[in-house]
């Protein structure tokens, strides 16, 4: 569709009462691509690191996600299985294929029948990790990627993300410049701010719409 | 889609007269209202950062063919595709050629009002391709086969009894004496149906909140998770936007996204902000094959140079009817097209023409709620009176106000006429209507006394007052 492209792009320009942006106009723009400057970050998540984890926590359960705070690595395996026994789950998780999580010994809890990959449908409880999570609004940010699939985030009906304290970041252009740095932009980049709710119905809110109805974080403090 | 535009007199006095609706509504001032307050107070930067997004949308509309293109060789980058849609029939065309190319059944479709704007959904039925809305709130208008009366929540008109009416009459498979009286039973119901038709469906199409140039991606922001579902499942993932849902960066779409659901629902953030870049990478173990973006113009390049621009700087929060008292009176349907309510009043005479809409204009008190609250500043009132001096202009107000205005000008540039008839008229409306106080009914003013009741004059004119007022000053000075 070239020619639609290119009455569209002339249109605009007639409208703008110019032609297409002149070279020094084209090298300002380029500059603030790559620049990509920050504009105006809520003081509230200005404060030292152990603050805005605290403040990552409230928020998030501000919004009806559930958070246990476990002192190291070696905590996460009870802190699942208790989890499960909670809400009467099964055993059954699948795990997200994440180098992290797999360094973990989940035979310390050796009634856990974990295993990997997407999801298909079919799973109860999913247990990813997260690549950073945004204190400023209790979100968390996970991409697409081989050790992530993003079938796991939606279509189990219990999301279980494993996080480190020290992933905790103030402000969402925080998670940009730690996501730019890691690479080229992923497929998919999932913000994940509680579960999944609706007020579809006379704006009564319930949650577990479409996607998780629990989201569970356990948060791993590791300084 | 049809339009009922033209009628919004006749809408408006239904809508009136439905008590459903009307309670819905009552509840939008409890709900939305009081929450974007609460939302706004808890950030002490929110006025600040109204401007800053006004500011980031005028740079990109002043920079739009720039941004376009950049974000679509971004998206070719990424391994994606990007079709340019002049009108809606072309942004059809394009999107059923996609679905023919994997001989495509069904389509699962997460909430977009540029689907709407287009006449999707009715297209691909004729083509035989079954469009399946997953948004709960969509879901159900198509299963009662109505158009969306909010841009937001788009069944907020819908009582849950209606609801179960429409899910027993569809869901024929259920047993027809299950119990849907508690809406938890319902949001089920329409959870375990639409869970297959996710797994089930070859195309999934979505509209964007946000296009970025800086990578390619569209941005889509959800709470029940709808859209993810959408767009990661099927092999096919088709996001449709108009053009000046462009941003620059990252960083501007986090800026504009602090505004969105605060001014929307009053949330901090809503439950999913999701950006999507291409197509399944090789070493990606689930999400599309296939990504495409259609870029729809449908008259917006052409808006850019006229006195409504400001109108694209519009990010669909809601905020301006969620706090019309207009649209708090007659709801969305009435306005008989995609967008109700103030946006809708300034959008809809712009793409569907000023004949068709003249009503929506005037569907104003200028109580100027909308443009307090709009998060892009957007100067609605202004915009709104722009297009009701165009349609007086092309002479589209009906004949008998034209004939009053001409009358009123005649006389107001005689001033002793006026001053007599003035005084006349006062006098005999002040003595018809003086045991109540009020008019319910007025010959020649029955479109303001049909709705309200029109307080009888009192006394004086205003220029006999003025003129004692000054009379007395002048002697005292
Ligand atoms: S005009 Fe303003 S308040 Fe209305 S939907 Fe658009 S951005 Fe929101």
């Amino acid at each position: 569709m070239s020619s639609g492209r290119d009455a569209i792009l002339a249109r605009v320009r007639k409208s703008l009462a110019r032609g297409p942006v002149d070279d020094g106009t084209r090298a300002e723009l380029q500059a603030r691509l790559s620049g990509h400057p920050r504009g105006i970050i809520p003081a509230r998540s200005n404060r030292d690191h152990g603050a805005q984890v605290d403040l990552f926590v409230e928020m998030a359960e501000a919004v009806a996600a559930t958070v246990d705070r476990v002192a190291s690595p070696d905590g996460v395996p009870d802190a699942v299985g208790d989890y499960l026994a909670q809400h009467n789950l099964g055993a059954d998780i699948r795990m997200a294929p994440d180098d992290w999580l797999e360094s973990i010994d989940w035979t310390q809890r050796p009634t856990l029948a974990v295993t990997k990959g997407p999801s298909a449908g079919k799973d109860e409880v999913s247990v990813t990790a997260a690549f950073s999570a945004v204190a400023e609004t209790g979100t968390l940010l996970l991409h697409s990627g081989p050790s992530s699939p993003t079938t796991l985030n939606f279509l189990p009906d219990n999301h279980v993300v494993v996080l480190r304290s020290s992933q905790v970041v103030g402000a969402y252009e925080d998670a940009w410049d730690q996501l730019r740095a890691a690479g080229a932009m992923p497929r998919a980049v999932n913000f994940i701010t509680g579960p999944s709710r609706t007020g579809d119905i006379e704006q009564t809110i319930m949650l577990g719409a479409h996607g998780p109805r629990r989201l569970h974080i356990i948060l791993v403090d590791d300084g | 889609m049809k339009t009922t535009t033209r009628q919004f007199k006749d809408n408006a006095r239904t809508a009136l007269a439905d008590t459903g609706l009307q309670s819905a509504l009552d509840k939008m001032e409890t709900g939305f209202v009081v929450n974007r307050a609460n939302a706004a107070a808890r950030l002490p930067e929110f006025e600040a950062l109204r401007d800053q997004g006004r500011d980031i949308k005028n740079h990109t509309l002043e920079h739009l063919d720039f941004y376009l293109e950049t974000f679509e060789a971004n998206v070719q980058k990424a391994g994606g595709h990007v079709h340019w849609a002049a009108t809606p029939e072309d942004a059809r065309q394009i999107i059923l050629d996609i679905c023919r190319s994997v001989d495509a059944k069904t389509v699962t479709k997460g909430k977009s009002m540029i689907a709407e704007e287009i006449g999707l959904n009715e297209f691909l039925e004729e083509n035989d391709i079954a469009p399946i809305e997953t948004d709960l709130g969509e879901y159900i208008i198509q299963l009662r086969n109505e158009p969306p009366s909010h841009i937001i929540a788009p069944a907020i008109h819908v009582l849950k009894e209606q609801v179960a009416d429409a899910f027993h009459e569809a869901h024929t498979d259920l047993d027809p004496g299950r119990s849907l009286e508690e809406p938890q039973a319902l949001l089920d119901e329409a959870r375990a149906i639409l869970r297959q038709k996710y797994l089930d469906a070859d195309v999934g199409i979505t509209g964007a909140n946000f296009l970025i140039a800086e990578t390619g991606s569209s941005v889509i922001v959800t709470n029940e998770g709808n859209g993810d579902l959408t767009q990661t499942l099927p092999k096919i993932h088709i996001a449709v936007a108009s053009l000046e849902k462009v941003v620059p960066t990252l960083e501007d779409a986090s800026a504009l996204l602090r505004l969105l659901a605060r001014s929307a629902t009053g949330q901090e953030f809503s439950s999913y902000t999701t950006f999507s870049t291409g197509p399944r990478r090789p070493e990606d173990p689930d999400g599309p094959e296939q990504y495409h973006v259609v870029l729809l113009d449908n008259g917006r390049a052409d808006l850019l140079g006229t006195e409504v621009r400001e109108v694209l700087r519009c990010i669909r929060c809601g905020a301006c009817m969620n706090h019309c008292p207009v649209y708090g009176a007659v709801g969305g349907h009435a306005y008989g097209w995609v967008y109700p309510g103030p946006i809708g009043s300034v959008l809809t005479p712009t793409l569907i023409g000023v004949e068709e809409a003249r009503h929506l204009p005037n569907a104003s008190t200028f109580c100027g709620r909308c443009e307090a609250v709009c998060p892009m500043r957007i100067p609605l009132p202004k915009l709104m009176r722009h297009y009701r001096e165009k349609a007086h202009e092309e002479k589209l107000t009906p004949a008998a106000e034209r004939a009053g205005l001409g009358l009123w000008a005649f006389a107001a540039r005689r001033p002793g006429l006026y001053r007599w008839a003035a005084g006349l008229v006062i006098r005999v409306l002040g003595a018809l209507g003086r045991r109540r106080g009020r008019f319910a009914s007025l010959p020649f003013a029955s479109g303001w006394t049909r709705y309200r009741d029109l307080p009888a004059p009192q006394g004086q004119t205003f220029q006999q007052q003025w003129a004692a007022r000054n009379g007395r000053r002048g002697r005292g000075a």
